[in-house]
């Protein structure tokens, strides 16, 4: 008899299919994949990690350690889901894992056959010889035998959704302890958020059969959630595992949607909520704890208070003969609880001796252990100390109770051993967390309900709510008693942890060795790593350290009880942000011109910029970027240099705080100019560079490069604040608000002065190389005019207002037509700043100086500016420094490569040796050869000079020529005419 | 006792009985050659090449909690020597060289698994700078590759070559790269050590340094008052705090850095790979768990905990280059304390006090360079010179501006 005829949460009218390792069964709407499993009579459904033991169904909760299995199949596949924890739905495919062969005949079963030779840290003591074999052998055969489930190595398709939730008070666990305490909270008016892992509310008392306010509880359960669903101020929140405390009262929570791959795609599967809380309580019950005895881990042994749940609230009786194994009174519920429900119960074993039955009419033995327990794939009998067999199918058991203290110690508060009820309770919680119930070490009803209502009334005072009405609940005092662990470590294969494999003589062993100290033996013989983090195995592994070490359970201590509560998948944590949605695009105002223009983009931190703009006939990327260069050197190009940081500097101390930012000085810069500049680090590197222009007095508008934009901000932002905060200087960020082009070429003059506004004057002597204003264009948009050039020709850079922008670069283009105007992009841009030498970011990678770069004369020796004291370091200065200058290969077909490193000719090419590198190169189509800019020490000195460009990762060896790094009108006359 | 597959199967045969304890717990001697405190990684290999490669065995290591309970024990466990500057290269190497032949060393496996390190790169600028490293590390000595998109398609065909935001386009491969069972490494250099004779004591904490005239004689720990010639800090995290009890003040941050493990999954991940456009490393351990990590959290702390906003930048960036993963669950989160330095570089040297020696400042790289610290931080406290590949970590040489900024981030220790 597996499933009873009546009673429990579960639909019997709703039957749901599903599989289990190709094989098909029905289940029950309520059931979770376990129930259904036991409801079918199946136990074996596993296998452990290192012996390959036959695994069944251990518990009914989270805590789960052996009814691991692959959920789904193909990409939707799933690995190392607890069947205890997934709500069975219609057309659930489960399959089990980590075996060779069948599950029932597992050939790495031989691995338990040999386990004397693989005891703890057997791994650490060999496989060393010979060398090569590690990698080649020895790890492949250990990598392919660990491992539990597989992932499909395809992209998850589902989505996983996150929020945010604000509450006065969470409310950690929706068990009796759990409801009650929301109920007073409530009814306060008090904001509540109670959450609980199972997707039906009302923790332990879904599956007891007791009476409270003369009803059954799961009754009492379905009243306070029909009024606590009434109330706008709380919000109940199942299949929801709250799996970590953090600082500051902020917690985070997984919801789980569903497990069914259908309903995935297009809702969430998972939300993953961070919850703000002002005050928590954690009503997280208690997990009951297994007993040592040999073959304790075989199927059909299973924690005693799950098999009276899977009774009474899945109508599942896990085995046709069931014993039960106690060393507590709980035990004997579970006892009652099948006898009622008509199951046949063979015994109850309690360890105490000294007891008066709690219940009656139930076959017991007193004061006896059991040994030993024999099976195959499923126990088939026990063996008691005094030799006594008895056949069985099932034995619960019941070592005592764990509260689920956990997330207490997330902020490292350390639990202390309780003597009265064997077990830890939290100590030192968090600040705004208060433990009830269970969780606090009382595992009696009553004492629980006390312990909620005095906790809440103080808590709910704190939080300013003075209304308190506290429920009256009946309910019958139930007995706790439990005897302590025994004085004697059993004898023979004894399973501490039933995944990792960890038994009893791996504790001995490890002891004898010296990892004793809690932390140690854990990463010595694997214990409590496995996927329930220790929750089955953690106390009863120190309940033998403490007898090896003959140490009370206090001073042995817990290991550290981390996040996450149970496991979260990594595509919840990660949400939306992935794929195309990684990061935010930032799109240039000209956009959706360039694209209409064909332009290829790439990214840039976050932007998209056009990379270049093909067209018809062009096979290859350099010709078009050939194309554009060429053009705009004859004729006129267009380049939206809008991702340029644009801060607008004001205010009365604005010159003083540009002296004291740049390197260079700009009190002095008149208005109507603009001047380059070079920022240092604090730490007298060069930081960035950029131009800035005066319009006024009083106000500055400052470029930076792309790639700084943002820190250059925050770093005038703290010069602004931390070293200067009695200046008058008020900063904000443009670079969204004014779109910017560079118009370069020599037409560009002319083309400018068609969308200049009739008054403005732009001749070479009214507007020369580096003066600034604000202008209108285009019938009176607002622009500003800069004469300045990143590419060396006659060029300027126009600003409009963003909205104007589409409509600005459509005219101008269409203007343009007559010019020849041709859009150009980033690599146009780059190969034709590389002709001119201006360093970039490959050259201000963060670890070039002002010397370096060959800029030491700008940096000013009078002002105190960021960066300039720390510049003159003796180590910065040296006279081998690295200098910035330009290469030509020798042999002029070459394409010259970035990155690659300078060694002199008859020289080995070695660290020693090593003169510096290539930081950019270019293909220039006014030279018609590869051009590259590079550090090379004495490099201003060395012109002319030849050196090997060794590049050893491609074997390649280049003769270069050093050069100034001008390359293309030295001089500079182009962009002053 | 020497370990070997025989070895083993003889014990299981005879009920693994006659293993001996893998360190011994002596109580401290009133007065050593040589203290080395913390008994983590750093200051475990330093003991061990103190006593076997330069024969000083009056060695002390003092350990206020468990052997190796630092940051040996929490990290994501790789070894590489892909370093840029000349300062780092060669140490990183000699490190690397270390690791190879660790477990003949020490007799002790420690699962050296060179299974390649891949850092992906994702455009022209960064793919540039790649090459640059990747040239040092081979005009240095050390191996490097350069692959492209196809060849990395080849060897990691998982990764979203399709659907990235910032298209994956290469990758700077060091097949010599890889990972390394991090607790038995302070397991294997602690027997070591042991064996030569050097005292490992658990559970003593450090109080305070005896210092007289000017010269640091012995610390105050809580098993009293321990004498020595030369007393060599080693506390990587906790520096700073060990530091001022002797009145010195760093140029280092403490700050949070952390790491995770997601359940055992049967073998996906072959190499130990890094995103270039995020930050996200990533290796697969022989149990099964995928071992990863990213940021620092950015704040200073001493708190071994941290927060939300890194965990789910750190996934973030796993999804972001390898969907695959979404559906495999993080299992464990730990944080440990990185003592970051103003330029992201460490600290092998003396102090200003006499017979006081500092290691530290490993920021988040400390682990990859445990044999090396180890045998450095030995060659100098045995021979009072830094050895040659180390020299250039001195506590001054920010004055000097010789400072060894591998990022080009700048004084800013949580930039590194």
């Amino acid at each position: 008899m597996y499933r009873i005829k009546s009673g429990g949460l579960i639909n019997r009218n709703k039957e749901l299919n599903f599989s289990f390792n190709g094989k098909n069964f029905v289940g029950y709407e309520g059931d979770t994949l376990s129930s259904a499993l036991l409801g079918n009579g199946i136990h074996l459904v596993g296998r452990s990690f290192k012996y390959h033991r036959p695994r069944g169904i251990f518990s009914s909760g989270s805590e789960e350690p052996s009814a691991l299995v692959q959920l789904e199949e193909k990409n939707f596949t799933e690995p190392n889901i607890r069947a205890t924890t997934v709500k069975l739905y219609d057309g659930l495919v489960s399959n089990s894992q980590n075996h060779v062969g069948s599950l029932s005949w597992d050939f790495m079963r031989i691995n338990d056959y040999l386990s004397t030779f693989l005891s703890a840290g057997f791994y650490y003591k060999t496989f060393m010889w010979p060398k090569a074999f590690w990698e080649k052998v020895y790890e492949p055969i250990i990598r392919n035998a660990a491992g539990l489930g597989k992932l499909s190595k395809e992209s998850d398709p589902s989505k996983y959704d996150k929020g945010y939730l604000h509450c006065d008070l969470l409310v950690i666990g929706a068990g009796p302890a759990g409801l009650y305490s929301a109920l007073i909270a409530a009814r306060t008016g008090a904001k509540i958020i109670v959450v609980d892992e199972d997707f039906i509310l009302g923790g332990s008392f879904n599956g007891e059969n007791i009476n409270i306010n003369d009803n059954i509880c799961s009754d009492w359960v379905k009243s306070i959630l029909s009024e606590l669903n009434s109330l706008k101020n709380v919000r109940l929140m199942s299949s929801t595992t709250l799996y970590g405390s953090f600082d500051h009262g902020i917690y985070g929570a997984l919801e789980v949607k569903s497990y069914n791959s259908k309903n995935t795609i297009t809702k969430p599967r998972h939300i993953l909520w961070k919850i703000y809380s002002k005050f928590s309580v954690l009503c997280t019950g208690a997990l009951e704890r297994s007993i040592l005895f040999e073959n304790n881990d075989l199927p059909g042994i299973m924690l005693s208070k799950s098999v009276r749940h899977y009774c009474n609230r899945w109508g599942v009786i896990p085995g046709n003969n069931i014993s039960i194994y106690t060393n507590n009174d709980d035990g004997w519920e579970t006892a009652k609880d099948l006898k009622k429900a008509g199951c046949n119960v063979v015994c109850i074993i309690d360890q105490r001796s000294n007891i008066k039955p709690p219940i009656e009419n139930i076959d017991h033995i007193l004061g006896r252990n059991i040994v030993k327990a024999k099976g195959n794939l499923r126990i088939s009998s026990i063996k008691l100390d005094n030799g006594r067999i008895i056949n069985t199918d099932c034995l619960a058991v019941s070592g005592g109770y764990n509260p689920n203290l956990h997330l207490t110690c997330h902020q490292r508060g350390k639990p202390k051993w309780n003597e009265v009820n064997h077990c830890f309770v939290p100590h030192n919680p968090p600040k705004t967390m208060e433990v009830i119930g269970a969780a606090n070490g009382l595992f009696n009803h009553e004492e629980m309900f006390n312990d909620s209502k005095i906790k809440l009334t103080k808590i709910l005072r704190n939080l300013g709510f003075r209304k308190i009405a506290v429920e009256k609940v009946n309910i019958s005092k139930k007995v706790y008693q439990i005897s302590p662990f025994p004085k004697k470590i059993p004898e023979g294969k004894i399973w501490v942890d039933l995944q990792n494999d960890v038994t009893v003589k791996d504790i001995k062993l490890a002891v004898h060795e010296g990892f004793h100290s809690v932390e140690l033996l854990k990463r010595y013989t694997t214990l409590g790593m496995a996927t329930d983090q220790g929750k089955n195995s953690n106390v009863l592994g120190l309940s033998v350290l403490s007898l090896i070490k003959n140490k009370t359970m206090h001073e042995v201590g817990t290991t550290i009880f981390r996040p996450p509560f149970t496991p979260v998948p990594i595509g919840a944590f990660a949400g939306r942000s992935r794929g195309k949605h990684f990061k935010p695009f930032r799109l240039t105002p000209s956009h959706n011109w360039a694209k209409s223009n064909n332009a290829v983009f790439v990214e840039a931190g976050n932007w998209l910029r056009a990379q270049w703009y093909p067209i018809k006939g062009e096979k290859t990327w350099r010709e078009s970027v050939d194309r554009e260069v060429i053009q705009t050197r004859n004729n006129v190009g267009i380049c939206d240099v809008t991702t340029l940081g644009k801060i607008d500097i004001k205010g009365k101390d604005s010159g003083a705080f540009l002296n004291f930012v740049y390197a260079n000085n700009f009190g002095k810069l008149p208005v109507g100019k603009v001047r380059y500049g070079l920022m240092l680090r604090d730490d007298g590197i060069a930081f960035d560079d950029g131009t800035t222009a005066r319009f006024s007095e009083n106000h500055f508008v400052m470029t930076t490069t792309t790639a700084n934009a943002v820190t250059v901000f925050r770093h005038l932002e703290f010069c602004k604040q931390c070293l200067k905060p009695d200046w008058d200087v008020h900063l904000i960020s443009t670079t969204d608000h004014w779109a910017q082009f560079a118009i370069a070429g020599p037409k560009s003059r002319k083309l400018l002065q068609e969308i200049c506004d009739p008054k403005i004057d732009i001749s070479n002597d009214k507007f020369p190389f580096m003066a600034c204003a604000k202008i209108t264009v285009l019938e009176g948009i607002p622009a500003r005019l800069f004469r300045i050039s990143f590419s060396g020709e006659l060029a300027y850079e126009i600003a409009v207002p963003r909205r104007y922008a589409d409509f600005f670069v459509k005219k101008i283009s269409e203007i343009g037509k007559k010019y020849s105007l041709v859009p150009y992009g980033t690599e146009a841009l780059g190969v034709m700043r590389i002709e001119k030498g201006h360093a970039a970011g490959n050259e201000l990678n963060g670890q070039t100086t002002a010397h370096n770069l060959g800029l030491g004369k700008m940096v000013s020796k009078l002002n105190d500016c960021v960066g300039n004291t720390m510049s003159e370091r003796d180590e910065l200065n040296k006279d081998d420094a690295l200098k910035l200058v330009g290469f030509i290969p020798t042999n002029k077909k070459q394409q010259l490569v970035a990155g690659s490193h300078f060694i002199e000719k008859g020289q080995i090419a070695n660290l020693e040796n090593d003169q510096g590198w290539m930081s950019s190169v270019a293909f220039s189509p006014m030279l018609n050869h590869s051009i590259g800019l590079g550090y090379i020490k004495r490099g201003n000195q060395r012109y002319g000079e030849k050196v090997n460009a060794v590049n050893p990762l491609k074997n390649e060896i280049t003769e270069v020529e050093i050069h100034s790094p001008h390359f293309y009108d030295p001089e500079g006359e182009l962009l002053r005419g | 006792m020497n370990y070997s597959g025989l070895k083993i199967f003889w014990e299981g045969l005879t009920g693994n009985k006659g293993w001996n304890k893998v360190w011994k717990e002596p109580t401290p001697k009133k007065e050593y050659d040589i203290i080395i405190i913390g008994g983590g990684g750093h200051g475990l290999s330093t003991a061990y090449y103190l006593s076997n490669k330069f024969n000083v065995n009056n060695v002390a290591v003092l350990e206020k909690g468990w052997l190796g309970s630092g940051n040996i024990g929490r990290n994501t466990t790789i070894i590489r020597s892909n370093y840029l500057l000349p300062e780092n290269q060669p140490f990183y190497e000699f490190s690397l060289k270390l690791w190879e032949n660790l477990e003949n060393d020490t007799n002790y496996n420690s699962m050296v698994s060179q299974r390649g390190v891949l850092n992906l790169f994702h455009s022209d600028g960064q793919r540039d700078a790649f090459v640059r490293r990747g040239n040092s590390m081979i005009l240095s000595g050390a191996d490097a590759n350069l692959l492209n998109d196809v060849e990395l398609k080849e060897l990691c065909p998982y990764l979203d070559f399709e659907n990235a935001r910032f298209p994956i386009k290469g990758a700077l491969l060091q097949k010599r790269g890889g990972t390394v069972r991090h607790d038995a490494v302070a397991w294997g250099y602690a027997r070591g050590a042991d064996a030569k004779g050097v005292d490992i004591i658990q559970n003593c904490e450090v109080d305070g340094f005896i210092i007289k005239n000017g010269k640091c004689i012995g610390v105050e720990t809580n098993k009293g008052v321990i004498k020595a010639k030369k007393i060599a800090s080693c506390v990587a995290g906790s520096s700073g705090k060990l530091m001022s009890k002797a009145g010195i003040r760093l140029p280092i941050e403490s700050h949070v850095l952390q790491a995770f493990v997601s359940e055992g999954l049967k073998p996906i991940l072959d190499n130990v790979i890094t995103f270039g456009a995020g930050h996200f490393y990533v290796s697969q351990s022989d149990k099964g768990g995928l071992v990863f990590g990213g940021d620092i959290d950015g704040y200073n702390s001493y708190a071994q905990r941290g927060n939300l906003p890194v965990v789910e930048d750190v996934c973030e960036g796993g999804m972001a280059i390898m969907p695959m993963i979404g559906r495999a669950r993080l299992l464990r989160m730990w944080g440990g304390i990185m003592d970051m330095s103003m330029d992201g570089s460490p600290f092998i040297d003396k102090t200003h006090i006499k017979g006081l020696y500092f290691n530290g400042g490993w920021c988040y790289g400390g682990f990859k360079a445990t044999p090396a610290s180890g045998y450095c931080y030995a060659h100098l406290l045995a021979k009072d010179e830094p050895h040659p590949v180390a020299e250039d970590y001195k506590l001054d040489r920010f004055l000097k501006g010789k400072i060894i900024d591998e990022k080009g981030q700048g004084a800013q220790p949580n930039l590194h």
